[in-house]
């Protein structure tokens, strides 16, 4: 699913972070273009 | 969905095309609906870069069945397995399921 995709990874400070998001689907074989972590309000 | 993140997604989107490229979140509840939202069909606040821009970028949640599949046991043990015991994934799904469904 994710071996050669570029992927945009954004996570939430109240879910999960963008880093860890990034290091798992890399793992996974995805080429991580952007990653963020936002904050909802 | 933050207007500075808007504006760096569609500058990626402009720079490499939407294909073979994916989104995916990590956030619950109403931040989810809106980021998938302003992600596929475009800013439902109309205030931000992407106001009516449909990217149509594939959308899918780090911790929904699918994804979580992909991932190899010892990272996702290590990395993940904290955020499942937090996050209500059951109502994951069922947010998802919602939200690709109205779209």
């Amino acid at each position: 699913m994710f071996k050669g995709k570029k992927v945009i990874a954004l996570g939430e400070r109240d879910g999960v972070p963008g880093p860890l998001i990034a290091e798992c689907l890399e793992a996974a074989g995805a080429e991580i273009v952007f990653q963020k972590t936002e904050c909802f309000v | 969905m933050d207007l500075e993140n808007q504006a760096a997604i569609k500058a990626i989107v402009d720079e490499i095309g939407p294909e073979n490229l994916m989104v995916v979140l990590g956030m619950p509840g109403e931040g989810l609906r809106l980021a998938v939202e302003t992600l596929t069909t475009g800013d439902p606040s109309w205030a931000g870069p992407l106001a009516g821009v449909s990217l149509g970028l594939p959308v899918f949640h780090i911790l929904e069945e699918k994804v979580r599949s992909q991932i190899s046991e010892d990272i996702y043990a290590e990395k993940l397995l904290m955020m499942e015991m937090v996050l209500d994934l059951p109502q994951l799904e069922s947010d998802l399921a919602d939200i690709r469904t109205a779209g």
